[in-house]
């Protein structure tokens, strides 16, 4: 692929992330957020915190799947823009719905576990945010750089958590994100053990020399 | 004569105007990917909106200002729109914005209200024939949802009271237990098992009898929308919503406590009574404080729902904490 189309290509990913905040934030100008804005807004960032998450992880399958390895490029865009709604999400929270009232805030977290789940899902992903550049990557070191990013892992379980536990009854959307992050999960796995099992194979009885 | 290489120059594409060429196709591309994201965006998360009409009551009697009996909150009023757009009614969609959507089109015509039971005059009524049995009076309640939301609603209606004297209970009769319609065909979220159906609710006979517990018609003086419980339905203004039964077509005097839907789904989470109380959380959140529709900012939850001074006797000498 040429830079040229690669370039376009990441402003394509990096604008239609932008346009469902893009969107909410028109809606919250014009007052158009329904009778409960402030939770509408919580709710509505949350999702794409966790739409996002399951399309960073949905990146490196296709790719191993299709062949297609430029795709990945778009890993660190989506990857980001999940943290930046979850980071959002909060955000509203916080000070929307509890006035940015630090002391309200920790005593809600205290009762509602689901919160502390929430916040456990947006921390991990502050290191990955930082941790994002090319910078960064050449700092770690690529091995070091990839052990730290399966935190991406703990963000996706946290949150999927954090939506099932708040759901009053009706369950079923937090359960189609569970079932698609154990999807995305269940293959790394599987993709685990096939790299794995033939190099062990081939340590254990090494190739005859060749005379 | 013209010089031959002047022609093949002009047919040689200017890369100014090839690479615009290349940058119009980009835009449009961006433009459209946008414009459909946008599109997915609004059709899977929009709040609802719309206009709600349905017929005005006649002889609504104004409220009483005088507050001593709770029948006129203070406080301003929640807009119609957002009383009538944003629901609990699971059957119809369990999202709150899209229950309107769902109800529009509900009938209610030939609507029964079997009331039966422990009764001395079992009657099945007409509608019309029960609405008429008290004209309707306008009262102001204050309403809190049990996930933490509130509003004030200009109520039409009659106290419970009223019927259940008409019906003439006998003294076995200690509570009353109240019935949904159940038609899937018509209320197509019964068609999923979120909740037991038909949804059940059901009151002590003092609660029953207490002139705070409505049965209510209307909102600011017009027949109920669907979404709100059409055509009759109960309100308990110092009680969770989710005892406000909707859509009721049974009403059925009992001896002993009836089943309740929410308490049957999650018995660590509802109880029997469920009366607003800010000192005692829901398993999962606080009811300290709540998001009142309308409002910015939360604010403080009170003793039952601020009809203490009414109701709080019915429940002397009774543990809160373990009759939730």
């Amino acid at each position: 692929m040429k830079d040229a189309d690669l370039r376009f290509a990441k402003l394509l990913v990096l604008v239609n992330c932008a346009v469902p905040a893009l969107l909410l934030a028109w809606d919250a100008w014009h007052h158009q957020l329904g009778a409960n804005p402030v939770n509408f807004a919580i709710l509505t960032t949350g999702l794409m915190a966790l739409i996002f998450l399951l399309l960073t992880l949905t990146v490196t399958p296709l790719r191993k799947i299709t062949g297609l390895n430029w795709i990945i490029f778009s890993r660190r865009t989506l990857g980001l823009y999940a943290f930046f709604y979850a980071l959002l999400h909060f955000l509203i929270f916080f000070f929307k719905d509890q006035q940015g009232s630090v002391s309200g805030t920790l005593s809600e977290m205290v009762k509602r576990k689901y919160l502390i789940v929430g916040s456990l899902a947006l921390f991990v992903m502050v290191p990955l945010a930082v941790t994002s550049t090319n910078a960064m990557i050449k700092k770690l070191g690529g091995k070091r750089w990839r052990a730290l990013h399966r935190l991406a892992y703990v963000a996706a379980i946290a949150g999927v958590m954090h939506y099932y536990m708040q759901t009053k009854k009706d369950v079923r959307q937090p359960l189609a994100f569970a079932m698609v992050l154990a999807i995305l999960l269940g293959w790394r796995l599987m993709d685990y053990w096939r790299t794995k099992q033939p190099a062990a194979t081939a340590s254990a009885v090494p190739a005859k020399p060749k005379i | 004569m013209k010089e031959p290489n002047k022609i093949s120059a002009r047919e040689i594409t200017d890369p100014a105007v090839y690479f615009n060429r290349r940058n119009f196709i980009r835009t449009g591309i961006l433009a459209a990917s946008a414009v459909a994201t946008g599109a997915v965006y609004r059709q899977l998360n929009h709040p609802a909106a719309g206009k709600i009409k349905t017929a005005r009551l006649e002889n609504v009697v104004a409220a009483a200002t005088n507050d001593a009996n709770g029948f006129h909150v203070a406080e301003p009023a929640t807009s119609f729109e957002n009383i009538s757009h944003y629901n609990n009614f699971y059957e119809f969609s369990t999202d709150k914005e899209g229950v309107a959507a769902a109800a529009a089109n509900f009938q209610t015509k030939g609507w029964l209200v079997s009331v039966e039971g422990l009764v001395r005059n079992p009657k099945v009524f007409d509608l019309d024939d029960l609405l008429k049995l008290s004209a309707p009076e306008e009262r102001v309640y204050r309403m809190r949802c049990v996930e933490g939301w509130s509003m004030v609603i200009p109520w039409a209606g009659f106290s419970l009271s009223k019927l259940l004297n008409v019906v003439a209970p006998t003294s076995d009769a200690k509570f009353v237990a109240f019935e949904t319609l159940l038609d899937p065909k018509r209320m197509p979220g019964q068609r999923s098992d979120v909740l037991n159906w038909p949804y059940v609710e059901g009151l002590r006979m003092d609660e029953a009898m207490h002139p705070l517990t409505l049965l209510a018609s209307g909102i600011y003086g017009n027949a109920l929308p669907p979404q709100d419980g059409a055509p009759i339905r109960l309100v308990i203004p110092w009680k969770y919503g989710f005892k406000g039964i909707k859509s009721i077509v049974k009403i059925k005097l009992v001896a002993t406590p009836p089943p309740t839907t929410w308490n049957l789904a999650a018995p660590h989470e509802y109880g029997f009574y469920a009366n607003v109380n800010p000192q005692v959380d829901h398993p999962r959140w606080s009811q300290a404080t709540e998001q009142r529709i309308g409002e910015s900012g939360r604010r403080p939850t009170l003793m039952f729902n601020g009809y203490a001074e009414q109701v709080g006797r019915l429940y002397a000498g009774m543990d809160l904490r373990a009759n939730f």
